[in-house]
């Protein structure tokens, strides 16, 4: 049991006071920033950077981040339950029944079971990279550039068809991320791409930068075009907390999520998207009282939410053992490891061990803390849902102009901040999907070096990337995700018809789906009154209609 | 199904995207085209070979893309918490809060951050309807003042410091 003793040694690291006290400031930021509405995990992490700056040992500085990363979803999920139509793809599954318990005045309920989920999935799934970490690594130091070069393009081909997004504009939008990283010097030979004689460009764009610009200068922006004129409803609650029903609907749910997100976070799936909705459709066929989806089921919140942690935790596996980041927010983790010339990766483990253990063992603690201090403090975090929108969206702006502007203190940044942030405008106008951008911004230039390494060393010969059988693997699954959807377009479906179709792209029409999995069972007379507060429909079926086909929806075809 | 779009203003502004993607994936190409491999090259494949081909897949995705509309396809405006879609987009509150955050490029250097910093949030606030003509500076004030201090004694990092030099 070599990672156990490895773990407790990274207790050791951790527990210091100092460290603790670091671990304390990360969870209460991360919530706090996380809380607020249009702040999603990954913007939090960007927007939080530059405080670590000033930090030089880089082990309390990611003691930090890890409970600002795990307060941050928790802040997030806070605010899909209180404000109902999250920001945030993780959140929507938890946002449909966790808002209807909060409108039926069981909130504090709804809070808890997700806190007390997120620790259990967040606990057992910390405990899973632990153990699974060292494996992956011995496995991972096989892995020679082919392969590499094979698991970035199975990421890039995975982040561009998540569900319920048009494929081709994922794609635009991981061109438009590979793009920005090609600009700067050409680490091989020296030549400069896209800089345009700008000597700033040189070294590249910072990948903070690019994150901040794309969440955060470009959210406000696009909130700024479209501010909601009387601000949605913020449900009051008391402090969180279950009886005794409660704990008995929620511990399964809370098991449950964690085998199913923990697998989908540790492949590139994605993002949590996907296992948070099955998990969701999981739970209402399995709940004793179906009926009650729709109206404000817990178990309905206590599985998507565990979902949601535990596939964060996977997200940690593939992130620190070979530099592959699956989502929006494990890109910008490995964003802050650049800024201290840390390349997660195989020999991680090996050349900081302090780093990853303490790193891993604060994991364990910042959850801990999460749970503490999140249960009572659940009105005051409500609290600051009611800030006043235009102080939120100028704070942002003011807060990602310090960030980026204390990077380089050039102001040149800033510039590029503000372009990238009327690209996010534009991305979001448009449907396009921000993550993989983010995705193919800080993965495009690794896969190039991992391509034009594998070439040298096959000596120009293009089947030196297809010459080894975990190559070759990986492309037969990037093949099958690819032609996947042509199959069920033109074979499949004349031996089919689904019940549920996925109408139009983006995390509304996966709401859309969810209610009506939901609504199924019941007379439509008592459809409730719907999402108050969410985002106006925006026009009939649209877009290239995906379709979702899980077996158990196609048994009693009608 | 792919539904007809009804409205045809709707539709056609999604084909800038399209233009605009191709028009950058002509700027890669023309720029890779630039680029010489030289004698540092080491190994067959040289510094051309990935922008030559993200440019060309910019502008087949273009083309994709352009399609997809043409046939109706669009793609769905982002939702939020304080995203209203159901009003026209809202230009001058955009073009006022460009306004502040340009603002605070142009002053940061000659000013400092104290006093840039707090023009920006004041602006932003102000872009999106905050009318509180002694709260707002106030509260603008304060952040950037704290926010300078916070760099420069808590994190060592130098803000600006401008024209307040020798007063804070």
């Amino acid at each position: 049991m070599g990672a156990l003793t490895e773990l407790i040694s990274g207790f050791a690291t951790a527990l210091t006071p100092t460290n603790l006290l670091y671990a304390f400031i990360g969870v209460l930021l991360g919530t706090a920033i996380g809380v607020l509405p249009g702040i999603g995990p990954a913007m939090t992490i960007a927007l939080l950077l530059p405080i670590t700056y000033g930090i030089d040992d880089p082990v309390p500085a990611f003691i930090m981040f890890a409970g600002i990363y795990y307060g941050g979803m928790y802040g997030g999920s806070t605010t899909s339950i209180l404000l109902n139509t999250p920001g945030e793809s993780a959140s929507v599954v938890t946002a449909i029944e966790g808002n209807k318990m909060a409108k039926r005045g069981r909130a504090a309920q709804a809070l808890a079971t997700a806190a007390i989920g997120s620790f259990v999935a967040g606990t057992i799934g910390t405990l899973l990279v632990a153990l699974l970490a060292p494996a992956v690594v011995r496995l991972a130091v096989q892995l020679g550039a082919p392969d590499l070069f094979a698991i970035m393009v199975l990421a890039f081909v995975a982040v561009t068809s998540v569900l319920g997004s048009s494929r081709v504009r994922g794609f635009a939008s991981l061109l438009l991320g590979l793009t920005i990283g090609l600009i700067g010097i050409d680490g091989v030979t020296g030549q400069q791409r896209l800089t345009y004689g700008i000597p700033q460009l040189a070294d590249g764009i910072d990948v903070v930068v690019v994150a901040v610009g794309l969440f955060a200068v470009g959210e406000a922006l696009w909130v700024a075009a479209h501010l909601r004129r009387n601000a949605a409803g913020v449900i009051p609650t008391g402090r969180a907390r279950m009886g005794r029903e409660d704990w008995g609907r929620s511990w399964k749910p809370w098991l449950r999520g964690t085998a199913v997100g923990f697998p989908f976070g540790a492949v590139p799936a994605g993002g949590a998207e996907l296992p948070t909705f099955l998990s969701y459709v999981m739970e209402k066929r399995l709940a004793k009282r179906p009926e009650e989806f729709g109206h404000g089921a817990i178990e309905g919140v206590a599985g998507p939410e565990a979902t949601n942690n535990a596939s964060a935790a996977g997200g940690l596996v593939p992130l620190l053992t070979l530099g592959l980041p699956t989502t929006a927010t494990a890109a910008v983790l490995l964003a802050a490891f650049e800024q201290y010339g840390i390349q997660p990766g195989p020999l991680l483990l090996e050349n900081e061990p302090e780093l990853v253990w303490g790193l891993l063992a604060s994991l364990f603690i910042g959850n801990a803390i999460l749970l503490v201090l999140n249960l009572p403090l659940a009105p005051m975090w409500a609290k600051l849902l009611h800030i006043p929108r235009p102080y939120l969206y100028a704070g942002i702006l003011f807060f990602a102009s310090v960030g980026a502007y204390a990077v380089n203190a050039s102001t040149v940044d800033l510039m590029v901040l503000y372009a990238i942030g009327l690209l996010g405008f534009a991305m979001r106008r448009f449907g396009l999907p921000v993550m993989p951008a983010v995705i193919g911004v800080i993965l495009g230039p690794r896969a190039e070096v991992q391509m034009r390494r594998a070439l040298q060393i096959s000596d120009g010969e293009i089947g030196g990337l297809f010459n080894t059988p975990f190559a070759l693997t990986v492309y037969a699954i990037i093949a099958i995700l690819v032609l996947w959807p042509l199959a069920d377009r033109f074979v499949l479906r004349r031996f089919r018809r689904p019940r549920h179709e996925l109408h139009g792209s983006g995390p509304h029409a996966l709401v859309e789906l969810a209610e009506e999995i939901a609504e199924e069972d019941r007379p439509k007379a008592t459809v409730p009154g719907g999402r108050s507060g969410a985002g106006p429909d925006t026009g009939g079926p649209s877009g290239e209609a995906s379709k979702l086909s899980d077996d158990r929806h196609q048994r009693e075809t009608p | 199904m792919i539904s007809r779009v009804t409205r045809w203003g709707k539709g056609r502004s999604e084909l800038g995207m399209a233009l605009f993607l191709a028009a950058l994936g002509v700027f890669v190409l023309v720029d890779a085209a630039g680029l010489q491999a030289g004698l540092s090259q080491r190994g067959p494949v040289g510094p051309k070979a990935v922008p030559v081909v993200v440019g060309a897949l910019l502008v087949v995705t273009a083309v994709l893309l352009a399609r997809d509309v043409l046939r109706g396809g669009r793609g769905e405006p982002e939702g939020g918490e304080d995203v209203d879609l159901s009003h026209r987009s809202d230009w001058r509150a955009m073009l006022l809060l460009s306004a502040a955050f340009l603002a605070n490029i142009a002053l940061i250097e000659r000013v400092g951050w104290p006093i840039s910093g707090a023009v920006l949030f004041f602006g932003c606030a102000y872009a999106l309807g905050s009318r509180h003509f002694v709260r707002d500076p106030v509260i603008a004030l304060a952040l950037s003042i704290g926010t300078w201090y916070l760099f420069a004694v808590g994190l060592g990092i130098g803000l600006p410091v401008g024209i307040l030099k020798g007063i804070l």
